[in-house]
Order: C-alpha cells, then sequence, then structure tokens
C-alpha cells in the first residue's frame, strides 16, 4: 500500500492519533531534557570545571554559630551540611508542633460562639493570611534584635536563665548515668500506656466499663519517671550560664535568628491550618452532634468520638501541603542568616568551592526528600483515619 | 535556539512520521549536535553589544553604590567606566550588574556581566578552581575590625568570646575562622548576605564586632550615625589583594582588562591626567614612552584589537589611578583613607604596573 496513505489513515485514526501525539510529546520533553543537560555540561568544560562531589571531603574552613552536632572551621564540607540540614530539620518540626497546636486552637476559637474571641481570630488570620511570609520573619527578628537588652544588660530570669537580643541562655542538663534509668522507665511507661489502652478498649467493648485510661497513662508515662528521678537524687546537674566578655558563656543558646524564624513560620501557617480546622468542623453535619447528645454522651466525648475523626478525613489532605509549606518555606532562613541546608551547602560551601552545580543539586534533592517524607508520613496517617467502609 | 526547534518539528512532520525509532534517534541527534556559544569572543560580543556589562557590589559607598539620581559613583565604578571608554570610546556605555558577594561569581562565569570590578580578593582557589582570570592588584587591602568605642577594646587579641557580624561567600569568612582559630579564641559568627545587612545587624547591636576588608569599613564607618563613637581596631589580619576578573578561556579579553588597568596606573606615573589627556594626545612629543602610550606612536592600541586612542579615551573617562582614587576614597570623601600600600612605586607604595611597550 502506498506508505503515505497508510501514514494519512494513522493520522485520523482517533486512537492511533493520540498515541502518536503521546510519543511526541515524550521526546520532546526528554530531548529538551537532554539538551539542558548537554548545554550545562559543554559549558562547564568549555570554563574547564568538571562535576565531582570530591569537594565534600574538605575542610570547609568556615564557622556555624548553631549547630547541633559537633562542628568547627576544620570539619569537613559534608558535616558543614549535616550541620545543616539538622538546622533545617530541628526548626521544621519545631515549626510544624507548634503551627499545629496554635492552628487547631485558632480553629476552634474562630467557630466559638464567644463575639470577641470569634472576631479577634477572624482578624488575625486574615491579617496574617495576607501578608508575606518574608515580613513576618523580618518583623519578628526585627523586634527581637531592636527591643531585647544586650548581654551586658540581660534580662535576668531567677538568675539561671537570661534574656538578650542575642538568643535566651538557659542552663544546659549534663545527664549522670543513673539518668539511664529514668528513661528506661519513661521508655517502659509508653510500651505499658500502648497496652493498657489496648485492655481498657477491650474491656469496654465486652462490659461496658470505663477505665481512667488518660490518668493512668499520664501516671505511667510521667508520673512514676518524675518520682523516682526525685528518689535517685535527681540524676541532672545543670551548667548555669554566665557573663564573660562580650557574651554569655556555658548552658544552653536559643538564638534570635532560629525564633524568628520559627515563630514567625509557626504564625504564618497557623493561619492557614486555622481555616482548614474550621472547613473540617464544619463540614461535620450539626445534625450528628445532636444525635450524640440525644444518645446521652456527653460534649467531651461528642467531640472526640463523633465529630473530630469525621473532621480529621476533611482536614488531613490539605493539612499535609500546609506541613510542606511549612517545611519549605523554613529555607527563606537565609534573610536573617539562620544557618540552614540553604546557608551552608547551598550558601557558603556553594561560594567557597565555586560548584554550583553540584551544591543546588543536592539542595534540591535534600528539600525533595524532607517532603516526600512528610508526605509520607501524613499519607500513612491519612489511611489510618479514612472511611473505613464495611 | 527556538528557530531550529520548529525548523525541526516541520521536516520531521513530513519526513521521519511513522518510523518511530528513527525519529526518535534524530532528534536526540540533532539537540546533541548543537554547538553551545563558546566563550572566546567577549570583545566582540561587547562591540556588537554596544555596551559593557559590568559586574559591581549592590551597594559600598565609595567603591560603587548609585547616588541621588541613579547614577553608579565609585572606585570600583571607575574602573569599569575607563574599560568601557577604551573598548567603546565613552565611559557612558556601561550596564552595571549589581551582585551580592555569594553571587557575583557564578553571574560572571554564566555571562551576566563581561568583567568584575567588585572589591574581589585574589586568591589561589578563586584563580584555579572557581575559573577567573584576575585583572592587576587595584587595590591593595587587609581584613580588619570595626567595634563601639565604649566596648573599650584597642586590639584583636581582646575579642574573645564576641560576636562577630560577616558577609557569607567572602574571603574575610575564611580568615576570621583561620585568626580565632590560631588565637584559640572562641566567637559566635552573625551571617549576612550584604555589606547594609551587616551594617543593620551592628547597629542593632547583634553582633560587637563587624569584620571585612578595612577599606570597607572604613565606607560603612562613615556612614554610621555618629562614626566617632566607632574605632577600627589597629590589626589587619590578612592580605586582601583586591582586583577586577573575567572568566577563565579568553585571553584576549583578559589583556584588555588587564592593560586598562595598567595604563590608569601608569598615567599616574606619566602626570597625564583627565585635564591634560586630550592636549597631550594632539601631536606626539619628546617622550616616545608617552606617545607609546597616548598612541601618537606604535600601535599598542591595535595589538589589543582596540582603536589607537583606547588609553587617552580611559583617561578622558575617568582620569588616573591617582585622581579615582581621590574621588571616591581619598581624605577629602567620607571614607578619608589614605594612600598607603596604594600609592605609586614613586611615591612609598607599591603600585607598580607593567609598562606599555
Amino acid at each position: 500500500m502506498d506508505p503515505i496513505a497508510s501514514l494519512s489513515r494513522l493520522w485520523r485514526d482517533e486512537h492511533s492519533r493520540s498515541v502518536i501525539i503521546q510519543i511526541l510529546a515524550v521526546v520532546l520533553i526528554f530531548g529538551l531534557f537532554a539538551y539542558l543537560v548537554r548545554n550545562a555540561i559543554v559549558n562547564l568544560e568549555a570554563i574547564g570545571k568538571g562535576f565531582s562531589f570530591g569537594y565534600l571531603q574538605e575542610p570547609a574552613s568556615y564557622d556555624i554559630n548553631q549547630h547541633l552536632i559537633e562542628y568547627t572551621s576544620r570539619s569537613t564540607h559534608f558535616r558543614a551540611m549535616l550541620v545543616g540540614i539538622l538546622n533545617t530539620l530541628l526548626v521544621a518540626v519545631s515549626g510544624i508542633a507548634l503551627a499545629t497546636v496554635l492552628g487547631f486552637s485558632l480553629g476552634v476559637l474562630r467557630l466559638s460562639k464567644n463575639l470577641l474571641a470569634n472576631r479577634l481570630a477572624h482578624i488575625y488570620i486574615d491579617y496574617v493570611r495576607n501578608v508575606p511570609v518574608l515580613l513576618h520573619i523580618l518583623l519578628v527578628y526585627g523586634i527581637i534584635v531592636n527591643t531585647l537588652p544586650v548581654p551586658r544588660e540581660a534580662q535576668s530570669l531567677g538568675d539561671i536563665a537570661f534574656l538578650t537580643n542575642r538568643g535566651l541562655f538557659l542552663p544546659k542538663p549534663i545527664f549522670e548515668p543513673l539518668f539511664l534509668v529514668i528513661l528506661g522507665l519513661f521508655a517502659a511507661g509508653i510500651v505499658f500506656t500502648i497496652w493498657f489502652r489496648r485492655y481498657a478498649a477491650d474491656i469496654q467493648r465486652k462490659t461496658g466499663e470505663h477505665y481512667p485510661v488518660f490518668w493512668i497513662s499520664l501516671g505511667a508515662v510521667l508520673g512514676i519517671p518524675v518520682i523516682s528521678y526525685f528518689l535517685i537524687g535527681g540524676p541532672i546537674t545543670f551548667e548555669i550560664p554566665a557573663l564573660t566578655g562580650f557574651n554569655f558563656s556555658g548552658g544552653m543558646v536559643i538564638r534570635p535568628e532560629f525564633t524568628a524564624l520559627w515563630i514567625a513560620l509557626s504564625l504564618y501557617t497557623a493561619a492557614f491550618i486555622a481555616e482548614i480546622v474550621r472547613a473540617g468542623i464544619i463540614s461535620v453535619n450539626y445534625g450528628q452532634t445532636e444525635a450524640s447528645l440525644a444518645l446521652g454522651i456527653n460534649h467531651g466525648r461528642t467531640l472526640n468520638l463523633v465529630v473530630i475523626p469525621q473532621a480529621l478525613r476533611v482536614i488531613v489532605p490539605p493539612l499535609t501541603s500546609q506541613y510542606l509549606n511549612l517545611a519549605k518555606n523554613s529555607s527563606l532562613a537565609i534573610a536573617i542568616g539562620y544557618m540552614d541546608i540553604v546557608a551552608t551547602i547551598g550558601g557558603i560551601t556553594l561560594n567557597q568551592t565555586g560548584r554550583e552545580m553540584e551544591c543546588m543539586i543536592i539542595v534540591l534533592l535534600l528539600y525533595l526528600s524532607l517532603s516526600l517524607l512528610i508526605s509520607f508520613a501524613m499519607n500513612i496517617y491519612n489511611k489510618r483515619i479514612r472511611l473505613v467502609e464495611r | 535556539m527556538f528557530d531550529s526547534v520548529l525548523k525541526l518539528k516541520t521536516t520531521y512532520s513530513k519526513e521521519v512520521l511513522g518510523m518511530r525509532v528513527t525519529k526518535f534517534l534524530v532528534i536526540i541527534a540533532v539537540l546533541f549536535s548543537f554547538t553551545v556559544m563558546a566563550d572566546a569572543g567577549t570583545l566582540e560580543d561587547v562591540k556588537t553589544r554596544g555596551k559593557l556589562n559590568c559586574i559591581v557590589s549592590s551597594g559600598l559607598a565609595g567603591f560603587a553604590s548609585p547616588d541621588e539620581k541613579g547614577n553608579w559613583q565609585g572606585f570600583d565604578v571607575d574602573f569599569c567606566r575607563a574599560v568601557a571608554a577604551a573598548v567603546l570610546g565613552s565611559g557612558d556605555k556601561v550596564k552595571f550588574v549589581p551582585t551580592t558577594n555569594k553571587t557575583r561569581f557564578t553571574q560572571l562565569n554564566a555571562g551576566e556581566g563581561d568583567i568584575l570590578f567588585r572589591n574581589t580578593t585574589e586568591t589561589l582557589s578563586r584563580d584555579a578552581d572557581l575559573k577567573l582570570t584576575f585583572l592587576p592588584v587595584n587595590y591593595y587591602d587587609g581584613q580588619g575590625f570595626l567595634i563601639r568605642k565604649s566596648l573599650g577594646v584597642t586590639s584583636a587579641t581582646q575579642l574573645a568570646g564576641a560576636s562577630v557580624c560577616i558577609q557569607t561567600g567572602t574571603t574575610t569568612e575564611l580568615n576570621l575562622a583561620d585568626y580565632f582559630r590560631a588565637n584559640k579564641m572562641k566567637y559566635e559568627p552573625v551571617n549576612t548576605e550584604t555589606n547594609e545587612e551587616s551594617i543593620v545587624a551592628y547597629e542593632s547591636k547583634r553582633c560587637d564586632v563587624y569584620t571585612t576588608d578595612a577599606s570597607a569599613l572604613a565606607s560603612t564607618r562613615a556612614a554610621l550615625k555618629k562614626p566617632s563613637d566607632h574605632v577600627i581596631l589597629p590589626e589587619i589580619i590578612s592580605k586582601e589583594p583586591l582586583g577586577g576578573a573575567v572568566r577563565h578561556g579568553d585571553d584576549r579579553w583578559a589583556d584588555i582588562g588587564k592593560w586598562v588597568v595598567n595604563a590608569l596606573i601608569i598615567a599616574e606615573e606619566m602626570g597625564i591626567t583627565q585635564k591634560n589627556v586630550k592636549e597631550l594626545a594632539k601631536k606626539s612629543g619628546n617622550n616616545p614612552g608617552m606617545n607609546r602610550f597616548l598612541g601618537t606612536e606604535g600601535s599598542m592600541g591595535e595589538m589589543l584589537g582596540l582603536d589607537k586612542k583606547w588609553a587617552v579615551n580611559a583617561i578622558s573617562a575617568v582620569g588616573n589611578y591617582g585622581e579615582i582614587f581621590e574621588r571616591h576614597l581619598g581624605p577629602k570623601t567620607p571614607l578619608a583613607l589614605e594612600r598607603g600600600l596604594n600609592a605609586s612605586w614613586k611615591a612609598g607604595g607599591i603600585l607598580y604596573a607593567a609598562p606599555i611597550r
């Protein structure tokens, strides 16, 4: 058969045409990608730069003020990267925790029948949501650094902690070997609680009898370890910070860069979470609450057993994207000099070694992994709470 | 590039449709055969464009900053103008590309600027690893410390435990780490992106000390609310030879940058100034060296691929090295810097340029 005719038939057929178009699209996308990669490689070669990660093993030669692991200017670039990762994780995790607590509280306040609480929450949410997060970060940082006293005029908190514009200096706990016992008891308490909750639920199902699960759990997880801590004689000593020369030394410090970033990210994300929570709660038909109350279940249990489980199904998916936003927004740390991933490996290391391509690839992969990790965890949770059809 | 892709698509739909494997290979082959513009002809690029793209600081009074009218002014800025005048005949044919410490080399290597004059220290790793070619040093500097007088510090060795503001992506950051380590002192680095941010952090007392090149400290101090409350400590902890730079691999362009800087220095030695250069260049005189410089004898400009009057154009645009220094950094400016090391070798400094011969 004439090849042109068979070709045009191929094109007229809806199915094969769509296949052809898809192949075309794939080829073009891959071609473009290949072109970009090749372009980068050729250009790097043209100026004589290879592509290698060997520099990660060389000394970083710069200092980082906040390092959760041992780090000096003699450590490697790789270690500097680890310091950056930990700093990012620290602010992301504490930010997510605070944003969740604040967001849920605000969301509930927003639904409150108390007019003042309701209005205040409304104003707060509308203001915060409509101002860029970078401005919040700069504002909080500016307030901390400009209003708090310098170390020599530090605000003493009971002579063990000191508040300055260089950070909050706190006593540093030093753990003695006996402290392991407390940790052991704490772990045992958690295991016991998990078992006990199942046991109590079982009993309730069989006999209808209630145990005060919350109080018993609290006693097991916190009560027993705290009491034994004092019985053993307090196996923790504290190193109190003291003013020496320019700054406080000893103890621990929460730097203003961290505080500003943490507070600003949390406040900002909390406003979004509040709206998500409000939407979630409204989505549960009020009839359900009335039905539950009519069955004689009290208000607290109605909220816990009827409203919240159903609201969560609506809340969790958009909540996940807020968590992702918060984690990614933490890269704005650069604006106030918080030493996160972008400032260490994607900033100073990049600049001192001139390895833009390699450093940016690392930074991209790190943020990608962090986001995927958060999504993964939230998806597991989402699966657990979603509607189980019988 | 887009033209090629469009052409590609049309040829492709006429001839290779249907042969899936072949067309895939063709596409890949064509994409891969795109030659990437090699970076050999910066001079030609600049001439065709009619403007020199010059990378400068985003704001360092005295070196590079825009004035009230938005015109760029400063020591580094004048070196840009001199190169533009030598190449294009006018010191106004410059587009200034302000950058931070962090982005300056990337932007140079990515071709967003043709040349960099950004109070940049020449070091081995920048030369060899960052793939820059440095032009002759135009300012001999060293790293110092700026501190409040009220803190009562008189020497950098008393800085143990201090919070120190530094700009990230600088050699000063590395010198600082080395200096404190060598002297067994602890410190808290407070990182900022730009000179302005460092000043803000210093003024809010987030840090006790600000460290950077002594020339930049003088510039910073002059801009503070009450300069006399602040003092620059006597220690200079590093050598910071500041100079311009271009990309590796275009020797012709590097030569032009190098000899424009040399010409500005030599002009001062010969007593050629912005005022008298036009007059001197009218006819050749008795001094062969000066004739070569002014282009009335020999073909120095042609050797560089430039006009005969390249040096004359540069000097009439900005004056000689001494004039540039006096205008932006000298005792009559807020920075009030002495010539010091930056005086001509004939006047007790170390400024010494290779001859134009």
